[in-house]
């Protein structure tokens, strides 16, 4: 302890006291003070760019999700509308057949009348022309049998007779 | 691996030299071993303690005269009016300084008044007893001081500048620097001292550490420096110390010291404990800030005196295991000393900041009483 008190010295001591505070004032304004600002700053900028890329992400999230959202309404959208065409479609076609089904028929119905008509007047032409025959064949028969009038008689009522007509 | 084999190799070698030579090296030696011991203690002794010149070594020439290489310092003196003369009037303390009628002498790093013939009066244990002027010379110890301050000064600030130019990013040596400086922060003040109030002993912690640790490795460098081993500058910072814990301290801290209890007992039953108590916080006030000073103080001086011996060792042996062996000792030591000087610039620094930690607590008072009387 004495050795220590008698080596202490005080110049020394005055010297080191002054120059280390001189020193502690000149480092903080020039050193320490911009140096810890700017590592501040820089883990500041770190955290907020960290937060921004955080935002971003969740946004980007979003994004993605309503995308996905708008697809799937389309797909959806497009499903109903296929799906309303093949209905429209398929209408459609019951509708023509139903419509040629009525046309056909009317055009049936039509022919049939036509030919209905056509018959009668050719069984019309026909009762005509038989008549005509008839009264050719009968000119024939009688023009035959009309020297024997019993013949003529009896020829005449058996071919009425056979004549029989719708 | 290869290292090894290449130790051993020349271990080996050292031994059978050592064999053929010893005996005639020691007929040789004139000086006597004691006369060899006497001149490295004195030798250490000498290097521990400042001096008033900057001398990187010396010998003795054909003369027999001792020749000093170095350059000599500036001497301030307060003796009736301010004096100021180069050291190299002291001829390394072999002549008296005359100055304005006034005598003085360089006794073991110190100046004394004397008279003209320089004579010294000693008392019955050797110290002499001649008046002391106050000293503030410019000593080696200042210079290196200095010299450290300038090398903190430009290598912080040219950090703190190239954070500007390099986009808030370190560049060159600053990103060796920066990490510790970071250390520093999270791991010693704010780890100690927290959050809220660290920023204001930030400088002081880094201006602390820094210089410890500069100073603790000039220390090691063959310029032969020993400031953080000089029980005045680790004083010095101490009481920097003491006096920062002590005028930052918080309404909690001096509560903390001298009404430790606080609510929790009645006045009577206080006082008998307090009359122990008190006096013991007070101590602590002052035990701490002595731990550190003596502990850096021992640490470095006891580094220095330990690496010295070992070089000492050589004279002594004189031979070819003595000398290879106290290297290679010398040589390891040297390694862990580099540790210690980083070690104890961190252990004042990391010190401090709990002191500091203590001074700026503040705890809510219903809680801390709790624990208070818990402990007890």
């Amino acid at each position: 302890m004495e050795k220590l008190i008698n080596e202490f010295s005080f110049g020394l001591f005055f010297w080191q006291i002054f120059l280390f505070i001189l020193l502690l004032i000149l480092l903080r304004r020039f050193a320490w003070k911009p140096i810890l600002n700017a590592v501040n700053d820089r883990e500041e900028g770190i955290k907020n760019a960290l937060a921004a890329a955080e935002e971003a992400k969740k946004e980007m999230q979003n994004v993605t999700a309503d995308s996905e959202k708008l697809l799937q309404q389309a797909r959806a959208e497009r499903e109903s509308m296929l799906k309303e065409a093949r209905q429209i479609k398929e209408k459609m076609i019951a509708d023509a057949k139903e419509q040629a089904q009525v046309e056909g028929d009317k055009m049936i119905r039509a022919a049939q009348q036509s030919i209905e008509g056509e018959k009668k007047a050719a069984i019309a032409d026909i009762k005509n022309q038989v008549a005509s025959l008839s009264v050719e064949i009968a000119e024939k028969v009688l023009r035959e049998q009309l020297d024997n009038k019993d013949r003529q008689l009896k020829l005449v009522d058996s071919l009425v007779d056979d004549i029989k007509l719708r | 691996m290869r290292i090894h084999f290449l130790s051993k190799i020349l271990a080996l070698t050292a031994l059978f030299c050592s064999i053929g030579l010893s005996a005639k090296e020691n007929a040789q030696t004139e000086e006597t071993p004691q006369g060899t011991k006497a001149e490295i203690k004195a030798y250490i002794e000498h290097h521990l303690q400042d001096s008033h010149d900057f001398s990187l070594y010396s010998y003795t020439n054909d003369q027999g005269e001792h020749v000093y290489v170095g350059f000599p310092l500036p001497v301030i003196l307060w003796d009736d009016g301010l004096k100021i003369f180069s050291s190299s009037r002291f001829h390394h303390g072999e002549e008296v300084a005359e100055v304005d009628g006034n005598y003085y002498a360089l006794h073991h790093s110190k100046i004394y008044k004397t008279d003209a013939s320089g004579e010294l009066n000693m008392d019955a244990e050797g110290h002499p007893i001649n008046v002391k002027p106050l000293d503030l010379s410019i000593t080696k110890s200042v210079v290196m001081m200095l010299v450290t301050g300038l090398l903190l000064i430009w290598l912080f600030s040219s950090l703190a500048r190239s954070y500007a130019k390099n986009g808030g990013l370190p560049s060159g040596i600053g990103r060796f620097f920066e990490p510790i400086v970071l250390y520093i922060r999270d791991d010693i003040a704010i780890a100690n001292i927290g959050e809220k109030k660290y920023k204001r002993y930030m400088p002081f912690l880094l201006t602390v550490f820094f210089f410890i640790w500069f100073l603790n490795m000039f220390g090691l460098t063959p310029l032969g420096v020993n400031v953080t081993g000089n029980i005045a500058v680790t004083t010095a910072l101490a009481i920097l110390v003491f006096l920062l814990t002590n005028f930052t301290g918080t309404k909690d801290y001096w509560k903390h010291i001298f009404d430790p209890l606080g609510d929790g007992m009645p006045w009577y039953g206080k006082i008998v404990i307090y009359i122990i108590l008190v006096p013991i916080e007070i101590l602590g006030l002052f035990i701490k800030p002595f731990a550190l000073l003596i502990r850096l103080y021992a640490n470095m001086t006891a580094g220095h005196v330990v690496l010295m011996s070992l070089i000492g060792l050589i004279f002594i042996f004189k031979s070819w295991v003595g000398g290879p062996l106290s290297f290679g000792l010398s040589f390891a030591i040297s390694l862990i000393e580099v540790l210690v000087a980083l070690l104890q610039a961190y252990i004042f620094t990391m010190l401090a900041a709990l002191y500091f930690g203590f001074a700026a607590e503040e705890h809510d008072h219903g809680h801390g009483d709790e624990t208070e009387l818990a402990h007890l």
